[in-house]
């Protein structure tokens, strides 16, 4: 396991650029009838989960919602596998059967990939409640939306994960629209962090397309969690460019709003940082574009030949001991 | 053998199954000091203590949602609901994340987790506090659903469901709390596998299928039936999902003739199923038209004599008997 203050950067900019390059091709694909059903794509975020799980362990629990392709990636899942889902096939990460909504990596701790909208938080804090019972000091990183906030499952589990004192951060990626509703109109604070504080949960503001502020910020919490178990709060201020999924075109929108996040790209802000610190030259910069591409490349590839899951084994995955009622 | 009450068997399967498994733990409202709604985990905090006997708020999906997150790392927990009608907040846990996560990750993620609690109507508490859910979860894949009607049952039962890698709902009657029964005893491991039903009464002359509330009706019916000369073979499923179909259809195959006594309403009720499987698998045994009593299709009225007109009694058990029998 890696140490959380040695993870490299170079390395988080290299994961930033596979998930855009990744959700860049898998845009394609649907577009090619390649993928089924709603694809909702994660351009523009890449700082926050890149931020967040370069702050943690990896044996710490991560869960999100249903824009899960990066949160997979980011937990080591290969493009392969991760494309494969997309395609719906057998070598998919969830062996085909979930879909884009539905990512899973058990053995890397990714806990979901969940479609029904603050339906996991309550997961999460049971994922929270797991560790504090077993008496172990990971950490659970439980990812949302900002339409999330307005649903009963959210202000529930946020009242037991702090009634409990359950080690967990809310990571609320506030991309300003919930579908097509904005924060304005679907939320009656002047801040989402503010919702933290009905539950006495401490509250940050993170700005979503800073890579460091993002892993400083969450670290910060992270070690404060490992110390003394309890639940915090962070509102990362974010921005998606795409519409919510690939059958939106995101007309409730100006240009002009749309233009202000691109010029303030959470990927060129940390290779402009890097380069100005001397650790990153166009040329290396380059070359880690072209590997995403080519690893994301060859993740179609993979999908493409990979096979369809099976009809007769339709009944294995309802029951755990292949049970049929 | 002794005489204990279908309160105390549920008392002493959680009882042993919290002792057997560390990882087993009890979450629910009022579970914990006030030692349960309906006194089921009596005593259970002082023995277990407050890690694993766990009060919640009144937050259903909340803490239903919690015990399918805890299970995804291998908990097993048991999700105690003070009435099945109040699961119906926690649905969306129940139906759309418990039983879909095995499918869902490729069968990365069982989820081993019991929810209990009373379900069913019971006596003038209205429409809300009266549902059967039965096959509302039976409908849904991934689930199994029990429905035990004796201590013995409801402590065997509850036992093999805490076992089970998958999520389980055992519905208790919330009528029969106090009922008793004969139970092996707490020295002598008792399970009852899920899917298998059980002849309550040997007969000859016609089937009475039910299960929970209903089996000490269609036992009682049954008594007064052999006045009239007529024979009921009495089969209480036990479990909704599995179904057992051949208890069923052996039954069918000696009687031939079949009512069905179910305590949830009539439409796509549980009874509905069971019909569909006995004409389709076994149309040559019928020798009459199978009938159907549950519930009417009305919500609950709170007035004692309307509610007694909404649920299933013997007189229209005989009546259903007398029919298919043409008696």
């Amino acid at each position: 396991m890696q140490p959380v203050e040695q993870r490299d950067e170079v390395e988080m900019l290299s994961l930033m650029l596979l998930i855009r390059r990744f959700e860049e091709r898998a845009s394609q694909q649907y577009q090619a009838q390649k993928i089924g059903g709603f694809c909702h794509l994660y351009i523009g975020q890449e700082a926050v989960v890149a931020g967040a799980v370069a702050a943690v362990r990896d044996d710490d629990y991560i869960i999100t919602a249903y824009r899960d392709h990066a949160h997979a990636l980011a937990r080591g899942t290969s493009a392969d596998a991760c494309m494969a889902e997309l395609f719906g096939k057998e070598t998919g990460c969830s062996r085909g059967l979930g879909g884009s909504m539905h990512f899973f990596n058990r053995q890397n701790h990714m806990y979901g990939g969940h479609a029904i909208v603050a339906a996991h938080v309550p997961l999460a804090v049971g994922l929270a409640f797991a560790i504090k019972y077993r008496d172990e000091d990971r950490v659970t990183l439980c990812f949302f939306g900002d339409g999330a906030i307005n649903q009963g499952a959210f202000h529930e589990a946020l009242n037991l994960a702090a009634l409990f004192k359950l080690p967990i951060v809310f990571i609320c990626e506030n991309n300003l629209f919930a579908m097509g509703t904005s924060v304005k109109r679907s939320t009656s604070l002047k801040q989402i962090v503010d919702r933290a504080e009905g539950y006495d949960i401490p509250g940050e503001i993170v700005d979503g397309m800073n890579f460091r502020e993002v892993r400083d910020k969450i670290a910060e919490i992270v070690s404060s969690i490992r110390k003394e178990p309890h639940p915090t709060f962070v509102e990362v201020r974010t921005y998606r460019y795409r519409g919510h999924s690939m059958s939106d075109p995101a007309s409730y929108r100006t240009k002009q709003e749309l233009e202000k996040y691109r010029l303030d790209d959470p990927i060129t802000r940390l290779r402009a940082q890097l380069t100005r610190e001397g650790n990153l030259t166009n040329e290396q910069f380059d070359q880690l574009d072209k590997k995403a591409k080519e690893t994301v490349l060859a993740s179609v590839k993979f999908a493409e030949k990979s096979p369809q899951p099976q009809l007769d084994k339709l009944y294995d995955y309802t029951y755990a001991n292949g049970t049929k009622p | 053998m002794r005489e204990i009450t279908y309160r105390q068997a549920l008392n002493e399967a959680l009882a042993e199954e919290l002792e057997r498994d560390p990882n087993v733990f009890l979450m629910g409202e009022e579970v914990a000091e006030y030692n349960g709604a309906y006194k089921v985990s009596q005593g259970l905090l002082d023995r277990f203590g407050p890690r694993r006997i766990i009060d919640t708020p009144i937050s259903e999906n909340g803490f239903a949602g919690l015990g399918v997150g805890a299970a995804m790392v291998g908990l097993r927990p048991i999700i105690e609901f003070m009435t099945f009608s109040f699961s119906l907040v926690a649905f969306d846990q129940v139906v759309n994340n418990a039983p879909n996560m095995f499918t869902m990750s490729g069968g990365q993620f069982n989820i081993p987790i019991t929810f209990r609690g009373p379900n069913g109507p019971a006596h003038q508490l209205g429409a809300t506090h009266s549902h059967a859910t039965e096959p509302l979860y039976a409908n849904a894949p991934g689930l199994k659903v029990c429905t035990p009607a004796t201590p013995r049952d409801a402590k065997g039962l509850l036992k093999t469901a805490v076992r089970d890698n998958n999520p389980v709902l055992v519905l208790e009657a919330e009528l029969l709390y106090s009922s008793k029964g004969m139970v092996e005893p707490p020295d002598e491991e008792l399970l009852i596998p899920l899917g298998q039903a059980e002849v309550k009464r040997e007969g000859s002359d016609v089937s009475i299928i039910c299960y929970s509330q209903t089996v000490p009706l269609a036992l009682a019916t049954a008594q007064k039936l052999e006045d009239e000369d007529i024979s009921a073979e009495i089969v209480d499923l036990r479990s909704i999902k599995p179904l057992d179909e051949k208890a069923i259809f052996d039954s069918v195959a000696k009687t031939h003739r079949v009512v069905i006594v179910e305590q949830d309403c009539p439409f796509c009720g549980v009874g509905a199923e069971v019909c569909y499987r006995i004409q389709q698998n076994i149309f040559d045994e019928l020798d009459a038209p199978i009938i159907r009593v549950s519930q009417e299709d009305v919500p609950m009225p709170y007035n004692e004599r309307l509610e007694k007109a909404v649920l299933p009694n013997a007189d229209k058990v005989i009546a259903a008997v007398k029919k298919v029998c043409y008696a």
